[in-house]
């Protein structure tokens, strides 16, 4: 089925990408019914069917829909007939794709599709999150997502990394590079609004939104035929923090750093950075641990500031940042996921593109 | 296009747990206002504990009683309180390194505005007035201006029970919408009838339709009625009462194929006995007064279908 390759490790790629709008609602869609058109466009952008996929690996969790299982649903907009080969994390599609990296690496598939998704209209975002958190110390007290980062932004303004001022552009910048971006949900010039849980304000929260997002990998030639520029993932990694806040400097994300270090994103520059960075206040640390220095251009698409579909959008990330250099806008690009309260858990990926 | 349908959804379900014997000598001591840190090899002292270090991932035990005051490391104030958080009144969330402990303990700080809190600030823990070996029993912290708070002394030796387990009771509400192709078989499900949807590859009839076709991933649109008339294609004898179900055992629930439906949909069996129900049974169903969905399906006394005429619907 695959190819001898002398040294070793595939190159594998990242050869189409395609997203939905994000939308506050979508009622009048089921969740497989929001993701049939982004599968269709993925798979359209490499003339591949279904069937030709070696390996179909999905990111989504049960609790934004209030619905258990609501994967196997989703199934249903790939066409599982004849048997595919598939997995799902109950997490972001960013880890789906790491899943996906590691079974092409293995050379049991030489493709995959990948896809996630997140319907948080029907239910709280800032309450469902609250179930994530430890058990026994914190979820009977139900912080909502916002408090949390909200704990970080004090720690970073305390530490004189940022002030409000400070945040609130970060957010006004996101939102203003996001008219270029067809997809984004916030778009142009939107009030920094009130406190929603000081210090942080409206602007500085991402909006409540419903998406979903798909890769394609390939490896090897397959990736060159089935694309004129692959994005080729020159490395991916991704790391934990302790799970106790308390444990925890909050203005500062060793495990971005160190999975970024381990990806080879230190090796040489990157041109392009696209952070999943849901907080303003979260974007700061990420610059810091990343190294990362104005001649970075960071979140051309907006970011999660301007869009933040629960599950997709650190694949989004990787998708963003392939597209780029897919059309060759970049050649050497990170492209970073995180889930969990105050950038818990992150993935670093590192993509290129062949000289032109 | 039908109205697509909404609905209120509530997710709720008391999650018992257990306690690991650090966790459970810790909530035990909340219950004794008394908190108890656990040592790590290293030397420090976490608050609240845990049974691994969290660096190493060593087994720890060593307990070691803190002070019920301390110094807010981070805060941010939450004007809005919402359902379930520690105070019903605008509070600051904060994070709490208490004397004697190297790591910090979230929870709520009673204040009267942002402007009485900083980074910095002395706190002590006010104890809720009744206690049962929760994060709760401390009901949260309030300004201290005097000395640091003394130990109690103990080392984990508490009187009373050990806490064991505590129920951490959840509950998530949602609206929920089925979305377009199910919206209009509920719909059609108010007139008594089942509508389902072809795929334009294979031709085949989803019942439910879902709005994409699971073996050619495709799109589905076009509305098929079926039935109301099918056949029983398996079915099974249930032997156990469901909690609040006031259907008598033993009864049957089956997979029916409605005619001209190519995926079998579930029902229950009645007006013949539980064992006298096989395969290839002619069906219909039965709808009660007001009732959304057919309660079951009974016999129409047609002669039993040929194996061939729905063996593909297993």
């Amino acid at each position: 089925m695959t190819s001898e390759e002398p040294s070793g490790v595939r190159d594998i790629a990242v050869v189409a990408f395609a997203q939905t709008d994000v939308r506050r609602t979508t009622d009048e869609l089921s969740e497989v019914e929001m993701l049939m058109p982004v599968l269709h466009s993925v798979l359209d952008r490499t003339g591949l069917k279904t069937a030709d996929m070696d390996f179909t690996c999905s990111g989504s969790s049960d609790y934004l829909a209030g619905r258990a299982f609501s994967f196997t649903l989703a199934l249903d907009g790939v066409g599982a007939w004849p048997p595919i080969s598939e997995s799902h994390v109950e997490m972001d599609g960013a880890w789906a794709l790491y899943e996906a990296w590691t079974k092409l690496l293995t050379g049991d598939a030489d493709t995959a599709l990948v896809y996630s998704y997140g319907k948080s209209s029907p239910g709280s975002v800032r309450d469902v999150l609250t179930r994530q958190l430890d058990p026994y110390y914190v979820a009977p007290l139900w912080p909502d997502s916002v408090a949390l980062a909200a704990l970080q932004a004090q720690a970073l303004i305390d530490a004189g990394d940022t002030d409000e001022p400070a945040l609130a552009a970060i957010g006004a910048r996101s939102r203003r590079v996001a008219t270029l971006n067809s997809r984004a949900q916030l778009r142009g010039s939107v009030p920094q609004g009130d406190y929603v849980v000081r210090p942080l304000r409206t602007g500085d929260c991402p909006p409540v939104g419903d998406g979903a997002a798909a890769v394609i990998l390939a490896a090897g030639e397959r990736a060159r035929a089935l694309c004129s520029r692959p994005a080729w993932i020159r490395g991916i990694d991704h790391r934990i923090e302790a799970h106790a806040l308390g444990v925890r400097d909050l203005t500062d994300s060793p495990s971005t750093r160190l999975a970024a270090e381990k990806a080879g994103a230190f090796e040489r520059p990157v041109d392009t950075a696209e952070l999943h960075a849901p907080f303003s206040a979260q974007e700061v640390v990420l610059r810091k641990a990343l190294r990362l220095n104005d001649s970075v251009r960071v979140n051309l698409s907006g970011g999660a500031l301007a869009a933040n579909p629960m599950m997709a959008a650190g694949l989004i990330r990787i998708g963003e940042a392939a597209a780029r250099i897919h059309r060759g806008e970049s050649d050497r690009a990170l492209a970073h996921a995180t889930s969990g309260p105050c950038l818990q858990q992150n993935l670093v990926a590192v993509l290129e593109g062949e000289p032109r | 296009m039908p109205e697509v349908l909404k609905a209120p959804l509530v997710v709720e379900f008391p999650f018992t747990r257990s306690l690991g014997p650090v966790q459970s000598a810790f909530l035990t001591g909340l219950r004794e206002r008394v908190v108890l840190g656990v040592r790590t090899t290293d030397g420090r002292t976490l608050v609240p504990p845990v049974e691994y270090d969290p660096v190493t991932a060593e087994e720890i035990h060593d307990l070691v009683e803190v002070a019920p005051t301390g110094t807010v490391t981070t805060w941010a104030w939450n004007h809005a309180p919402r359902r379930g958080q520690p105070l019903t009144t605008p509070f600051a969330w904060v994070l709490v390194r208490l004397d004697g402990a190297d790591t910090a303990l979230l929870h709520a700080l009673d204040a009267p505005g942002p402007d009485a809190v900083h980074t910095g600030m002395r706190v002590r823990i006010r104890w809720a007035g009744e206690r049962t070996g929760a994060i709760t029993d401390i009901a949260c912290f309030e300004p201290h201006d005097g000395e640091p708070g003394q130990p109690s002394g103990s080392h984990g030796e508490l009187a009373g029970d050990r806490v064991t387990g505590i129920v951490a009771p959840a509950r998530l509400d949602y609206t929920y919408s089925p979305g377009r192709a199910q919206s209009a078989y509920i719909a059609e499900l108010s007139t008594q009838r089942t509508v389902g949807e072809r795929c334009p590859s294979c031709r085949k009839v989803y019942v439910p339709p879902r709005g994409a076709c699971p073996t050619c991933g495709v799109p589905t649109a076009e509305q098929v009625e079926v039935g109301p008339r099918g056949t029983v294609t398996t079915f099974c004898i249930v032997n156990i009462k469901a909690k609040n179900l006031d259907i008598e055992v033993p009864y049957v629930y089956a997979h029916i194929a409605l005619d001209g439906a190519d995926l079998a949909l579930h029902g229950r069996i009645g007006g013949i006995p539980y064992d006298q129900v096989r395969m290839g049974l002619r069906v219909e169903p039965v709808w009660t007064e007001g009732a959304r969905y057919p309660d079951h399906y009974r016999p129409t006394g047609e002669p039993d279908a040929d194996y061939d005429a729905y063996k593909e619907l297993l």
